[in-house]
């Protein structure tokens, strides 16, 4: 290539791969996410009535981890997120095991399993606001068959947020399981080859070769799973609205509700602690499922 | 007796599946089949007559045919933001597996911002009204577009780098313009991720319940997820109308499901597996 092609192709690379085509994304993203989220590091700083904004400093987040119920919402969110996605692993990397197995029926149990991830969150709430009712829901009424009194899974303080985790579990096992699936059939035959020769026990083959070797899917369901449950507002919404009580609230039923009594400062310091909530959470948490194994 | 064991396992699992997975969607289906006064007993119990049409009749009727209104402004926000995502994340997704340079990694680190903040609400509310945009389907649409974009752009970027740069630099030398290198020679190449694009997307933007709550308010601009709470009260609950609508907006997504099985599952793991 002589040194007078070089600048020419360089500038027809360029126009082949135009800068420009970052543009209408570039400026929807810009507008509509980065701008508000910008925004929201210096209007959660003041008292906001939408027309007229007063600095008010640190008082919002002060008020934050003042009032008891928002410190309970703040809980709640690191509990519900910890339930959900701590099932949601166990669970769907048991199904998955099943589902690659030699098992009669794996067409229908796939998509009985993951159908619930396609359906609306709300209508699921509802349905199991339902049947979760202590008196007249079926739940309980198949409980009382075999002589268990059930419990009051929404109505019971101590019980509402886990049952609202489990209904999330209900309906997200089966993404968790799909990703399992992919991580476990993308796992070498010569692994299981080579621990059979060796003699290993099916427990040991799990613990030594199938659970180190699915790593990436298991970092995959724990990251997605764990900010989705950090993020829960409309499965919250459609099942308790955060009760009774706040025993239910999360930060992001805290931000609705800041926003429906019309306290938009308050709201949109819920929102930078979410935010902060799920950063310094997450970023760890990735790193830490994410690091270079030692045994290659 | 391996044999027996995985048929005596097959049958346990899908006894177990059928009880935690399918009983909820049957007793969904047994609801709307039945009249007000069965339905208010709220049990697994066989209709006393047929009332799905009725219920449907009366579902659709709701406050002034909100239904009708709802399905037409739902399909338009889906299908307009899918449009739009579909184009524009492949353009970036194009690009950005194509050319490196020093912003690539800004770029990376704002895509994955985009997956993990939560969306600003109330700020992005007081922008919305600035731009005239707040409470209007465009407004809708271009959120819908903005949160979105980083999950589709991933998905294009992972598989516009399978396809070999030969191709774009064959075509050019056959003459293609630049343009029509990536809309002729390249987008037609991404169909398969595209289908699975259009079909993860508009599964979630149909079935997004909260930013529609937080950025389209009114009655005129409802869509499907809202209608659910027409027959809510305090006091009394339509439970039959509840669980008829309920039927009414699985529907979309059980005709996509049993369609494109595949590309969801296919879409929804992408990046699971390489590590």
């Amino acid at each position: 290539m002589t040194a007078a092609a070089a600048p020419a192709l360089k500038a027809q690379r360029r126009s082949l791969y135009p800068s420009w085509f970052y543009a209408p994304a570039a400026v929807i993203y810009a507008v509509l996410f980065l701008a508000p989220t910008f925004a929201s590091l210096y209007f959660s700083l003041t008292r906001w009535s939408l027309s007229s904004a007063v600095f008010i400093g640190f008082e919002n987040f002060a008020q934050f981890f003042r009032e008891p119920f928002l410190i309970q919402g703040l809980v709640n969110t690191v509990v519900y997120a910890a339930i959900s996605s701590g099932l949601k692993v166990v669970l769907g990397m048991l199904l998955a095991l099943m589902l690659t197995s030699q098992i009669m029926g794996r067409g229908y149990l796939r998509s009985v399993i993951f159908f619930p991830v396609l359906v609306s969150t709300v209508g699921v709430g509802m349905t199991f606001t339902v049947l979760m009712h202590p008196t007249n829901g079926m739940i309980n009424e198949a409980l009382s068959l075999i002589g268990i009194k059930g419990p009051g899974w929404l109505v019971d303080p101590k019980l509402a947020l886990f049952s609202v985790a489990l209904v999330d579990v209900w309906k997200g096992v089966g993404l968790a399981t799909v990703i399992y699936i992919a991580g476990l059939v993308a796992i070498p035959k010569d692994y299981y080859e080579a621990a059979r020769i060796d003699g290993a026990t099916p427990l040991q083959n799990f613990f030594y070769v199938t659970l180190p070797l699915s790593r990436p899917a298991t970092a995959t369901v724990i990251t997605l799973s764990f900010i989705g449950g950090l993020r829960t507002f409309d499965l919250i919404w459609a099942m308790t609205k955060g009760g009774p009580g706040f025993a239910s609230d999360t930060v992001a039923s805290v931000i609705y509700k800041q926003y429906q009594a019309g306290f938009y400062g308050l709201s949109t310091a819920g929102n930078v602690v979410l935010f902060i909530l799920i950063a310094v959470l997450v970023v760890p948490l990735t790193m830490f499922l994410n690091r270079k194994q030692g045994f290659e | 007796m391996k044999q027996r064991t995985s048929i005596i396992g097959g049958f346990a699992a899908i006894a177990a599946t059928f009880v935690v997975f399918v009983i909820p969607f049957l007793f969904i289906i047994l609801m709307a089949f039945k009249d007000r006064q069965q339905s208010a007993l709220r049990d697994f119990s066989w209709p006393n007559g047929f009332h799905l049409f009725d219920n449907i009749f009366e579902v659709v009727k709701t406050r002034n045919w909100m239904m009708i209104t709802a399905f037409i402004n739902s399909t338009l926000i889906t299908v307009v933001s899918v449009t739009l995502l579909i184009v524009f994340a492949a353009m970036v997704g194009f690009v950005l597996a194509r050319r490196k340079t020093r912003f690539n990694g800004l770029i990376e680190f704002l895509i994955l911002a985009g997956l993990m903040i939560p969306p600003a609400v109330v700020p992005t509310i007081w922008l919305l009204q600035g731009l005239k945009l707040f409470g209007t389907l465009h407004g809708m649409i271009l959120i819908e577009v903005a949160y979105n974009l980083p999950f589709s752009i991933i998905l294009y970027r992972a598989f516009i780098a399978t396809i070999p740069r030969e191709l774009d630099e064959a075509a050019v030398i056959d003459g293609a313009r630049p343009l029509d290198v990536f809309f002729r020679i390249v987008l037609p190449l991404l169909w398969p991720v595209t289908v699975t694009n259009i079909v993860v997307q508009s599964v979630g933007i149909f079935n997004d319940f909260t930013n529609p709550l937080y950025y389209l308010p009114g009655n005129g601009n409802a869509t499907v997820q809202l209608t659910l709470y027409n027959f809510q009260s305090q006091f009394s609950t339509a439970y039959n109308l509840l669980f008829t609508n309920i039927l009414l907006i699985t529907i979309p997504p059980l005709i996509v499901f049993l369609f494109f099985n595949r590309q969801i599952v296919a879409g929804m793991t992408a990046g699971a597996v390489k590590g």
